[in-house]
């Protein structure tokens, strides 16, 4: 068990390492560098004066150095948990990270939460009641959920808010802490624009594991020997199927704090994503490769958690 | 191509209905895409009406912010969307199989370094890592098809190679070998017919996805050029003008939902057809 973590945790240093490597190379493909950005969008006149301004802010960056050194001297800092300063936001970026990375955490938690409280248990009626107009409803709901883009879930959410409730995205955040209330008033809209679409693999799931399970022999063991219907399904049935998918909900929890941007975007919520566009655009090397950076560990981690959990809740598994 | 004969079609409605009907919205889907120029009323990229009308008898979707007709452009979004998702993932899923069927194939450490390269493209979020990409690239519909690659290649590498690794060990290869094929024999003629079923299903269950995936990055501003009849980059530019102008959002939202409902009906019930192992998927 322990070499098996330790084996996976090994991997995540070539995994890292090239994941960073990709995006740092990406970055310095994309035409224009921030020295440019900041220099031309303050409009000075003479060019001489704009080429010097901009090999000035180049030299302060670093940025006059071999790409190479450059990654090398950025790789450094990271292991080292020092992500540098972001030009463009004038602030550390580690500042930038503890700031907004709780924020999309927040987002994906209530979209999950949201999506587990609704999939689950449509899931399981339709496996319960197969066949019924129960049973095509749920699937019609959960096939529709994947078939309805979640951007265009996110914007017709909006419009009905805007036009039902005349409301319109607050242009100031409030966290959690401040005021809790405001602040889930804020992150339920987007949330459950993705929770629809993650709850149809989810009600998928649900259902085809729990029509596998009730056609076990134990199953049918447990009313012969004369248990009630319902605890029949809760405490043998549904035990039992819902293992792969609280893997799979695992499972998309690494894959959503990627995917919150578009959500953010649409609903103005600050947090990683929106700083990720907002990063690319000014060519914000630093920033941007520390979201990424910490987006693929939450990911890799999250996945060797899962995969962890499966072992724990199911016995008969077992990592060498 | 010769059209299936007609007992074997009613086989597959009978077994498949809801297969069926996707069926039905593909083929309306690409007759749209193929015959876009006679369909459309109007040049995609036409400009001229007065901006912002509703839809009425002469502009059944109204017109967008800058005087375009509404229905011209949705009908030549399906052209686009269906190229930029036929392309990428047919050139994408055979990349990605080769490289899968190849590594298996030789093993050893190229192929644990080449399932690192894997690790790698898979551990970065896709949208992210497809617009660092169009930010490098610059603004074009064949740079999406390429961005696209990006993300199909490796999870399609993946899932062939896990394949071909079991395909590998079955005693016709190993016969094969030993009646002296070269390894280019073996691979083409015995390895790679049995992952054609993988291979179908990548192809058909991929295609929604890159379609979701292009829509989703020019709605961030960062897929095709914005004069491009792209649907989620028309419904952007209607997202500013929502309250007032509703049918900017509407009409290219539900071509696309359409678009991939159809495509994911037929998508599962080819699954169902092709690779029974994969029966009750996770879509």
């Amino acid at each position: 068990m322990r070499t098996y973590i330790a084996r996976r945790l090994l991997l995540f240093v070539p995994t890292l390492f090239g994941a960073s490597l990709l995006i740092f190379v990406l970055m310095r493909l994309v035409p224009g560098d921030i020295a440019e950005i900041l220099v031309y969008q303050t409009g000075s006149e003479s060019s001489a004066v704009q080429t010097r301004q901009i090999e000035q802010i180049r030299r302060e960056l670093g940025l006059d150095r071999p790409v190479a050194t450059q990654f090398l001297a950025w790789l450094g800092g990271a292991v080292r948990g020092d992500f540098g300063y972001s030009y463009s936001q004038r602030r550390p970026v580690n500042e930038i990270l503890a700031e907004r990375f709780p924020r999309s955490m927040e987002l994906a938690a209530i979209t999950l939460l949201l999506a587990a409280l609704w999939s689950i248990p449509l899931g399981v009626v339709s496996a319960v009641r197969q066949n019924t107009w129960l049973d095509y409803l749920v699937r019609v709901l959960s096939i529709s959920g994947l078939s309805l883009p979640i951007f265009f879930t996110g914007v017709l959410i909006l419009y009905l808010l805007v036009r039902v409730f005349r409301w319109l995205p607050p242009l100031e955040y409030v966290s959690l802490t401040e005021a809790p209330l405001e602040n889930l008033k804020q992150l339920i809209w987007p949330a459950l624009a993705q929770a629809y679409y993650i709850s149809a693999p989810i009600m998928r799931l649900t259902r085809s594991q729990m029509l596998e399970v009730v056609r076990q022999d134990y199953v049918r063991t447990a009313r012969a020997k004369g248990l009630g219907e319902g605890s029949v399904m809760y405490r043998h049935a549904l035990r039992n199927s819902l293992l792969p998918v609280v893997t799979f909900i695992g499972w998309w929890g690494g894959r959503l704090l990627g995917g919150v941007v578009i959500m953010e975007i649409i609903f103005a919520v600050p947090g990683m994503g929106l700083a990720l566009v907002q990063a690319v655009s000014y060519r914000d090397y630093p920033t941007v490769q520390a979201i990424i950076f910490v987006m693929a560990l939450i990911f890799l981690a999250v996945n060797l958690a899962v995969d962890l959990l499966y072992g724990w809740l199911d016995p008969r598994i077992r990592y060498a | 191509m010769k059209p299936p004969p007609p007992r074997a079609v009613a086989r597959f409605v009978q077994r498949q209905p809801l297969g069926a009907i996707g069926g039905v919205i593909v083929v309306v889907l690409v007759a749209v895409a193929l015959f876009a120029p006679q369909l459309a009323p109007h040049g995609p990229k036409e400009t001229g009406f007065a901006p912002y009308l509703p839809p009425s008898a002469d502009f059944p979707m109204g017109t967008d912010q800058i005087g375009r007709d509404v229905l011209s452009r949705v009908v030549w979004g399906a052209r686009l969307s269906l190229y930029v998702g036929l392309t990428s993932v047919l050139i994408g899923v055979t990349l990605g199989a080769l490289w899968g069927v190849v590594t298996a194939y030789i093993g050893g450490a190229p192929d644990s370094g080449s399932q690192r390269v894997v690790d790698s493209l898979m551990a970065l979020p896709p949208i992210i890592l497809a617009l660092a990409l169009m930010a490098a690239l610059g603004q074009s519909v064949n740079n999406v098809v390429l961005a696209l690659l990006l993300l199909l290649v490796p999870t399609a590498a993946r899932t062939v190679r896990s394949v071909a690794l079991s395909v590998k060990e079955f005693p016709f290869v190993e016969a094969a070998m030993a009646a002296g094929c070269s390894h280019t024999r073996v691979i083409v003629r015995h390895i790679l017919p049995n992952c054609l079923a993988t291979y179908i299903v990548l192809v058909t269950t991929n295609v929604s996805y890159a379609i979701v995936v292009e829509a989703s990055l020019s709605f961030i501003g960062a897929g095709a050029p914005p004069d491009e009849p792209s649907w989620g980059g028309m419904l952007t530019a209607g997202t500013q003008a929502m309250e007032n102008a509703p049918w900017l959002v509407l009409f290219p939202g539900v071509a696309i939902s359409l678009a991939v409902f159809g495509l994911n009906l037929l998508g599962d019930a080819i699954r169902d057809l092709a690779d029974p192992r994969l029966r009750g998927g996770l879509g």
